[in-house]
């Protein structure tokens, strides 16, 4: 069976580092930067970027739509 | 833009799933981190984007947090003195029939000082779409009680909560809407949950179709967060939303066109 | 096209002419001595004939705001309202200016404050030329002494406010708005079909989103458009002052008078050259701007200036910053909707100047 791989891309100076697109994971790929953004927030980057499906959760629960997801079949 | 992603073998134009639309301008929006406001915005974008209808939309800000709106959805918009957008955007969609004619205000500014405009727009049943965002509170002054704050709720007027016998009681603008004639579709939706967020989707995308019909005035709340004004994280606010506002403002359509 | 000649009153007369100026839209509230406006044009129903809109507001409240939202799409559109309600437009008339929007604010003036009376007065004087609102704008104010003139000054108010991109107020009165006159009408104009570029009638692709407001949260910035603002007002000082004069060749003494004030001291003028007392008149059309200039030449011949006013004394102070010192400058005027007489203007002229 084709499984579904998916990716996101985090556009790091706009995100306010709210944790709201963590929370909307189902697969805890999403974890907070140690490192800040130009703003001085922790953003939010793909940490386990293997568990992502490309469901586009956390872009939907993202309040300043910084994230973009791509998703295909394997 | 300095972006990561995950794994790039699959970031290429075919596989892409979703991305924010283009009517959502590259503007840093001035919200709080968590903040609602974002969320409704993107939607709203997206529905506009998706209908085509940039060339004939005209919308119209409030005062308050959202009242910068103008510098991050890409539409023709007017910002209006507070409280008084459905009156301004009355004269718009009188004046110009066949657009598609949109309002965005606050609790404080829909449901205190506009009280008077809100509800004698929806009875004139103007054919506009009304997006009403309820958070409780007033976010851009500081955190001070609005008409909509629940009874109990701290704010930096009401610092010992919200007391109804001297304050008054939560006023459910949508409630009073949803009762007169002239208003076509009401509902109350929240962009707290991924879910939640399709749902108001949906909503908005029913009442941007609505007015081509021309029935009535059709009325979305968004109960919300204010993160700051609450003095809670994101997360936390959206936690004690659903746990404490939820209840004083059920999610649901309160009115639905007879179809 | 002949002009068509009837007998109506002032508010009619607005009313008719601004269906006439080919207007977009009228958003009204009733309110003494006024409302004959919107009656008439709820009557009229232009919507059938030229498409022009007719709307009851909540309040002065929302129509004020009805017109900005109207302005800002690009539109011919008016209020119109007495003092009590003019007072409530004044934070959307502080948010029109700020916003560059034209539009036409008729105030038809009863007396005040509060309540007051509805009989006629120009006590709003001060409220129309000096701000009203809050912040640093003026607008054009229009004073007719006539219904031929409240007609008339429909279509220069447009003219003006779009020249301008400025709200224009037509300053009448209750004496004028209720009685009747002939007045000979415009023939009917189109409304416009085409719309200012920065108006908001939809974003097309080849233009920039049009944002209509008043905001300014950067102080550079805000500070720049302040005084673009008030480059506006000095060239609207240059090049829009309007006035009238009745026989002040070799007037001694001048009456300076707007609107039905005006009426009564033409009247004046003819008792006092009776009497054999040089007078002559200044009516000021344009109260912003004022006639400072002409009065201040005029004053290098006069022995002294009486402002007429329904009022306690608000336009003599625009007089006596004119003359600057050259002559001496006083006030007559009755209150609380009286008119009154040439009689008394006379008299009181002749106690203020001469007999002293």
């Amino acid at each position: 069976m084709a499984k579904i791989r998916g990716s996101i891309v985090v556009n790091v100076e706009r995100c306010k580092g709210c944790e709201v697109c963590m929370v909307s994971c189902p697969t805890g790929t999403i974890a907070m930067a140690k490192e800040v953004n130009g703003k001085g927030y922790n953003y939010a980057f793909p940490a386990n970027p293997d568990l992502c499906i490309g469901c586009a959760s956390c872009a939907m629960g993202c309040l300043d739509g910084v994230i973009a997801v791509y998703k295909t079949k394997i | 833009m300095f972006e990561i992603a995950g794994i790039r073998e699959i970031v290429k134009p075919e596989n892409l799933a979703y991305r924010k639309s283009d009517l959502l301008t590259e503007n840093v929006m001035s919200y709080c981190p968590g903040c609602g406001h974002g969320t409704v915005h993107r939607i709203l974008a997206e529905v506009i984007d998706e209908l085509g209808l940039q060339s004939d939309t005209i919308g119209v800000s409030p005062v308050g947090c959202s009242v910068l709106m103008y510098n991050y959805i890409d539409v023709d918009i007017q910002q209006a003195a507070h409280g008084r957008a459905p009156a301004v955007a009355t004269a718009i969609k009188r004046l110009l029939p066949e657009k598609f004619v949109f309002t965005y205000q606050g609790d404080g500014d829909l449901a205190a000082i506009g009280t008077a405009e809100t509800i004698h727009a929806c009875n004139r049943g103007e054919n506009i779409l009304m997006l009403f965002i309820n958070n409780g509170i007033y976010g851009m002054t500081g955190g001070q009680m609005a008409p909509t704050t629940l009874v109990g709720m701290k704010s930096s007027t009401s610092p010992a909560g919200r007391i109804a016998k001297t304050m008054g009681s939560p006023l459910k603008m949508t409630d009073i809407v949803a009762t007169l004639p002239g208003t076509y579709y009401v509902t109350r939706q929240s962009v707290h949950t991924p879910a939640n967020v399709r749902k108001t989707k949906k909503a908005i995308r029913k009442a941007v179709q609505y007015q081509k019909l021309d029935r009535g005035t059709c009325f979305i709340e968004i109960v919300s967060n204010c993160p700051s004004g609450w003095k809670m994280t994101p997360v936390q606010s959206n936690k004690w939303m659903e746990e404490t506002m939820f209840p004083v403002y059920p999610l649901g359509d309160l009115k639905t066109p007879e179809e | 096209m002949e002009k068509e000649l009837r007998l109506m009153k002032g508010n009619e007369a607005v009313a008719e002419a601004a269906i006439r100026a080919g207007a977009d839209g009228y958003f009204g509230y009733p309110i003494t001595p006024q409302s004959e406006i919107l009656e008439y044009l709820m009557e009229a129903n232009p919507e059938e004939t030229t498409g022009m809109i007719v709307l009851q507001a909540e309040s002065e409240v929302a129509a004020i705001n009805m017109v900005y939202g109207g302005a800002g799409c690009g539109k011919k559109v008016l209020t119109s309202s007495s003092s009590p309600g003019i007072s409530l437009k004044q934070e959307g008339i502080s948010y029109i200016a700020g916003a560059e929007l034209p539009c036409l604010i008729v105030n038809v003036v009863r007396g005040g404050p509060g309540l007051g009376t509805i009989q006629p007065a120009q006590s709003d004087y001060f409220q129309s030329v000096k701000g009203g609102g809050h912040g640093d704008y003026k607008m054009i104010v229009l004073a007719p002494a006539s219904v031929q003139e409240m007609a008339d000054f429909v279509d220069l108010g447009f003219e003006l406010a779009f020249k301008y991109r400025t709200p224009v107020m037509m300053l009448s009165d209750g004496a004028i708005g209720q009685m009747m006159e002939k007045v000979y009408l415009s023939p009917q104009k189109k409304r416009m079909t085409t719309f200012p570029d920065w108006a908001t009638t939809g974003k097309k692709a080849t233009r920039p989103r049009n944002i209509i407001t008043s905001l300014d949260l950067e102080s550079n910035g805000q500070e720049i458009f302040i005084q673009k603002l008030q480059d506006k007002y000095n060239l609207i000082k240059e090049q829009e002052v309007r006035y009238q004069e009745f026989q002040t060749e070799d007037a001694e003494y001048l009456l300076v008078a707007y609107g039905t004030s005006a009426r009564v001291c033409q009247k004046s003028v003819q008792i006092a050259r009776a009497q054999g007392l040089r007078v002559g008149l200044l009516r000021p059309i344009t109260l912003f701007p004022f006639p400072s200039k002409r009065i201040n030449e005029l004053a290098d011949h006069l022995k002294g200036i009486l402002s007429v006013e329904m009022s306690a004394g608000q336009m003599v102070e625009d007089v006596l910053l004119s003359v600057n010192g050259k002559v001496p400058v006083r006030h007559y005027g009755r209150n609380g909707g009286i008119i009154t007489t040439p009689e008394e203007v006379v008299e009181n002229l002749k106690s203020i100047f001469i007999e002293a």
